[in-house]
């Protein structure tokens, strides 16, 4: 088949999927309210001030829409960051773009921003300055007395900041607000509470410009992950290409970051879940992963709110227990010989 | 007749902590033409500049004197694109972290071809599959690249680089890690192309016997510059080869009518060099 009869097919698949996933996520929750009183809420027969159309339109909606969002930008972000590194173990909180990030927002949360509309455009701008930061920082360490930037390097560079960002968040907070340690370490696993409707478009519409980037481009990192020199010699302007990636991804993972923690593994787990469906074409996997990203948040959501309810815990802590032994089991499988 | 590429007095010289070497290396005042049509092969000790070449011939890098010039216009001129629809390289290998198809490589090809395409378009696919053909991979277009042997993978990869219509042809080292089978069929292949379809070849090689079956002219390169250019016969002479790979060497030819064979003579060093 055709690599466009295999997008439609799969896209069209995983679209239905979704569909089908969000909706039960509306049904599921700790509050008990019937399927019945569900739809009476969302067609809009219960009463305004009701509990069941409080808790199912402002309450899991908003979050079900956090989550597809968050999810489909983190998977898209993991592909992105693995062509562009050439490594496919590569993933935001690796290569430190998420610990810069949450760094930023910690910064910008000092400062009383919070996730109103206008207050969560500085908070993204603070997220993004953090994720730049410490690209910057991995770029400075990788790349200083070096002709041209060695993989490896930039990785272990990735993981030293890191850590670095990781450990400066706890100081800030520890100085600042002790606590609030507890709430950001809740935080840094992944929160996805439901955010007003307008502060939703934006996040939408910073999503939405990142995505456009790594789509765009989705061609020439096909060319890319077999080489910087035979991708320039095959026509493609590396240096910008690497830069126009490298912007789309950390916006991506920027945006998340502010709106709904720094949840790992989503970028590593559902870009390698549909690599075994369609292979290495990033023109395939770009456009599959978001909507499988969306897919993979949003049930993992679910079941973070639901298996301890009426407690409820960290999404990352249900992407991290899907996502650690998936990385290990690339790492003692697929990927034992080139890594 | 202009020729197809030209270097003119070009120098060039890696930063001082490049991570391309361990101890600094210049090409200085190199100057020579490929004509339309002819294979000139590219030899030269470890170090001597043979890849430096190829990277400034593709713009990879810059010269940092003199010029380099494609049909009669300068290098930097040409967009990258324009350039590699003139220009393919085959380079020694190719990444295999992503398990990409034979046909997927090849496809890559057409890149220069419609950059802003998403989806390659049929013309694109049979320009594949015809580049495939040539180098007899059409049968493996399905399989993984890293399933393939090495002989197999270069011809998957001359694919690729056919599949970008070049006038001019570029192989770093295509023997390096091939046994002697792939070795004649890859001189075979060069060859055919040339013979049949007028491609123009460059060929850098530490195999001087490959270099001179197949070119018509030899680059012989030492310590970045020119040490001799011309026919086969003229370049690989014995006190010459000697003097710049270091060893001895014997130089003998069919019957005295096929390409010189260069014999390296074991454990007897050249004054100077033992």
């Amino acid at each position: 088949m055709s690599p466009q009869g295999r997008l439609a097919l799969v896209l069209g698949g995983l679209v239905g999927l979704l569909v089908a996933v969000a909706a039960a996520a509306l049904f599921l929750g700790s509050a008990a309210i019937s399927p019945g009183a569900v739809i009476g809420a969302v067609t809009g027969r219960a009463a305004a001030e009701s509990v069941e159309r409080v808790v199912t339109l402002s309450i899991r909606l908003p979050r079900i829409a956090v989550a597809a969002l968050a999810g489909g930008a983190l998977a898209v972000a993991g592909v992105a960051f693995q062509a562009l590194t050439r490594n496919p173990l590569a993933e935001p909180s690796v290569l430190g773009i998420s610990g810069g990030a949450a760094f930023g927002v910690v910064i910008g949360q000092s400062f009383g921003l919070g996730l109103t509309v206008v207050e969560a455009v500085g908070l993204t701008g603070f997220a993004f300055a953090g994720a730049l930061l410490a690209a910057a920082a991995v770029y400075l360490i990788a790349a200083v007395g070096r002709a041209a930037i060695q993989i490896q390097t930039l990785l272990l560079a990735g993981v030293i900041v890191g850590i670095f960002f990781a450990s400066a968040i706890t100081v800030i907070i520890s100085l600042l607000d002790f606590n609030r340690l507890g709430g950001v370490i809740h935080w840094l696993l992944g929160n996805l509470a439901p955010i007003s409707p307008g502060a939703l478009g934006l996040f939408a519409l910073l999503l939405a410009a990142g995505f456009g980037l790594v789509l765009s481009h989705a061609r020439e990192l096909n060319l890319l992950a077999l080489g910087e020199e035979s991708a320039q010699q095959l026509g493609v302007n590396a240096e910008r290409l690497k830069l126009m990636i490298f912007t789309g991804a950390a916006l991506l993972t920027a945006s998340v970051v502010a709106f709904a923690g720094p949840i790992g593994f989503v970028g590593l787990v559902v870009p390698h879940t549909l690599r075994m469906l369609l292979g290495p074409d990033n023109r395939l996997l770009v456009p599959t992963s978001l909507v499988g990203g969306a897919i993979f948040l949003l049930v993992a959501d679910t079941v973070a709110r639901n298996v301890v309810a009426p407690a409820e815990l960290s999404v990352g802590v249900i992407t991290s227990f899907c996502g650690a032994p998936f990385f290990v089991y690339l790492l003692r499988t697929r990927y034992r010989g080139t890594l | 007749m202009t020729a197809l590429a030209e270097f003119r007095a070009v120098g060039f010289a890696y930063p001082a902590s490049a991570k391309y070497r361990a101890r600094p290396f210049r090409l200085a005042n190199l100057s020579f033409a490929i004509a339309p049509g002819e294979i000139v092969g590219v030899i030269g000790p470890n170090s001597s500049g043979k890849t430096t070449l190829i990277r400034l011939l593709t713009r990879v890098l810059e010269p940092g004197e003199g010029e380099i010039a494609l049909e009669g216009k300068r290098l930097r001129d040409w967009g990258r694109a324009a350039l590699a629809r003139r220009i393919a390289v085959v380079p020694q290998g190719v990444s295999r972290d992503f398990p990409f198809t034979v046909e997927e490589l090849v496809l890559m090809g057409r890149y220069p071809h419609a950059p802003g395409r998403y989806f390659e378009n049929p013309a694109d696919v049979r320009a594949a599959r015809a580049a495939m053909d040539a180098t007899g991979v059409l049968d493996l277009a399905p399989l993984a690249l890293a399933s393939l042997g090495g002989g197999e993978t270069q011809r998957a990869i001359i694919a690729r680089a056919l599949a970008q219509e070049p006038r001019l042809l570029v192989l770093d080292e295509p023997t390096a890690h091939l046994d002697l089978r792939y070795q004649a069929e890859t001189a075979a292949l060069l060859r055919r192309l040339n013979r049949q379809r007028g491609l123009t070849v460059l060929l850098v090689s530490h195999d001087l016997n490959l270099a001179a079956e197949v070119a018509d002219r030899l680059l012989l390169l030492a310590d970045g510059r020119v040490a001799r250019l011309g026919a086969p016969a003229e370049v690989l002479d014995e006190s010459l080869i000697a003097s710049v790979y270091g060893c001895a060497v014997r130089v003998d030819t069919d019957a005295g009518t096929g390409p010189p064979r260069v014999r390296l003579l074991y454990g007897r060093g050249v004054a100077g060099h033992v």
